[in-house]
């Protein structure tokens, strides 16, 4: 009995990770095609992010910075649609730029997405901008310090950014009133704060990969009004702000998976635990 | 001169954005504005040498037929592809536009197979914890104890499961006292490390003491 109960917990600590893979698939996959509510608390950090915006007045001009690829988009991408929705609702000027060249491409797809749920589209140029990827990375921002039309002297279409309405009386930070940063890595939050927050006092927010946000979070507070971290993050933003999207969606996915991992990391050290008594009787 | 001028040019830009950065007056700022269009426009040679140099690579494996070539040669195809398509296929209007060819292969290959490699570190994310997150010691125990609460912290079912303990006993604010605290300080902690070590081997640049940026010995 004690032979065979030692082969069942070593069992359990040795699990072939073909099967963690499928119970995580399952986990996964299966609650899209559920109807699932949760009740997701909001953290400070969102709610930080979200008050600032909210300050904002109507018509405020907002330049928003997409550093990430597709790989990132299940996290970012629901950020930046409702954050887009959002300054759709309250007639922000929406200038985006890039650090990553598929940034520009990501906002794209985002501002459709955020122009179909309003009902009411982003006037190109007068409204909204797309500024495109510019390469040197943190050097970008800084030259954006002293000069963004100088920095980004045409759009993404190739169209000469001084001819547009949006563009007229911006020179630098001093005229953006708040910065959004959607990061997944480098150049990214952290660029944005060193050289932009640091040096020319902007306003800065951020959405980050829920691998990328701890590394933010000590910049919170002074430098940094508000993360929102990961799916979570998404999450909360799209209930302070009414508009549930992807990321509550997403979410039950999340929580099915995490719950699962736990559960297998707590059979793991059980099993653990069990055999080491076993083994610590042996030497006895 | 080959070791000299870039000694010279890195001491020079070196010394100039250290100085425009506490001095805001002419002609720091100037300069600063040169210095940032020439590190944008050597950026965006950099792409350009990026892309021959991964053609060059992949084209010597092909050539020369080492070990999984296929996958170099697949590299090749699909760098050439995007670009052809990006700059003749596009119906007469911009590739960037939704609807032409290049934004369809953005959209139903490359942000899908993206995705895919992103995905996969959830599966392994998910075998890594079962087999890493054991307390064997005391130190495991702490990361073990830090991973489990911000896992369930993180998601909806922690606060359900801890819903009639006190508030501040809920498991989201267990997570989110450990990713202010904790995770702050140590977080802190690299960075000052990575932030004195970035000003040593700066002055190090600067000053000409490092020069193996230069190649050679």
């Amino acid at each position: 009995m004690a032979i065979e109960n030692k082969g069942f917990w070593q069992k359990l600590m040795t699990i072939d990770r073909r099967i963690i893979f499928i119970f995580i698939f399952v986990a996964i996959s299966v609650p899209m095609f559920l109807k699932i509510e949760l009740k997701i608390p909001v953290s400070p950090e969102v709610e930080s992010l979200y008050q600032t915006i909210s300050k904002l007045p109507d018509g405020a001009k907002v330049l928003v910075s997409l550093d990430y690829d597709p790989g990132s988009e299940p996290e970012l991408q629901p950020m930046a649609e409702t954050f887009f929705t959002y300054c759709l609702q309250r007639k922000f000027k929406v200038i985006v730029i890039g650090l990553w060249p598929q940034g520009a491409i990501q906002a794209e797809h985002a501002r459709i997405v955020a122009e179909e749920k309003v009902g009411r589209k982003f006037e190109y140029g007068v409204d909204y901008i797309n500024l495109g990827y510019q390469a040197g990375n943190e050097m970008v921002i800084q030259g954006m310090g002293s000069s963004i039309p100088q920095t980004f002297s045409v759009d993404y279409f190739g169209t000469p950014t001084t001819s547009f309405p949006i563009m007229q009386g911006v020179t630098n930070f001093s005229n953006i009133d708040y910065v959004f940063n959607l990061s997944a890595g480098y150049p990214g939050t952290v660029e944005w704060v060193l050289f932009a927050v640091d040096r020319f006092n902007v306003i800065l927010g951020a959405g980050n990969t829920a691998v990328q946000a701890p590394q933010v979070y000590p910049y919170l507070g002074k430098q940094l009004k508000g993360i929102l971290g990961g799916m979570k993050g998404g999450a909360e933003f799209e209930i302070l702000t009414g508009l549930k999207g992807r990321a509550v969606k997403y979410m039950v996915g999340q929580t099915f998976a995490h719950t699962i991992i736990v559960l297998f990391i707590l059979i793991a050290n059980i099993a653990y635990f069990a055999t080491r008594g076993k083994e610590k009787g042996k030497t006895v | 001169m080959k070791r000299e001028v870039p000694l010279i040019i890195c001491a020079t830009v070196g010394i100039v954005l250290i100085f425009q950065y506490f001095i805001p007056a002419e002609p720091f700022g100037t300069l600063n504005q040169v210095f940032s269009d020439w590190f944008q426009v050597i950026g965006a040679f950099a792409i350009w040498l990026g892309a021959l140099n991964l053609i060059k690579v992949s084209g010597n494996n092909v050539y020369k037929k080492r070990k999984d070539w296929p996958y170099s040669l697949l590299i090749i195809i699909s760098f050439f592809v995007m670009v052809i398509v990006g700059f003749f296929f596009s119906g007469g209007r911009r590739f960037q536009d939704q609807g032409t060819a290049f934004s369809a292969l953005y959209d139903y290959v490359y942000s899908p197979l993206t995705s895919m490699m992103f995905a996969l570190l959830a599966f392994y994310v998910g075998s890594a914890s079962y087999r890493a997150f054991r307390a064997r010691t005391k130190e495991a125990t702490v990361l073990l104890l830090a991973a489990f609460f911000v896992m369930l912290g993180r998601v909806p079912l922690g606060d359900t499961l801890t819903s009639w303990l006190p508030n501040w006993l809920h498991m989201s604010n267990i997570a989110n006292w450990i990713m202010n605290i904790p995770n702050t300080a140590g977080q802190r902690a690299i960075m000052i490390g990575i932030a004195l070590g970035t000003v040593s081997t700066s002055l190090r640049l600067i000053l000409g003491i490092e020069r193996s940026y230069l190649g050679g010995e």
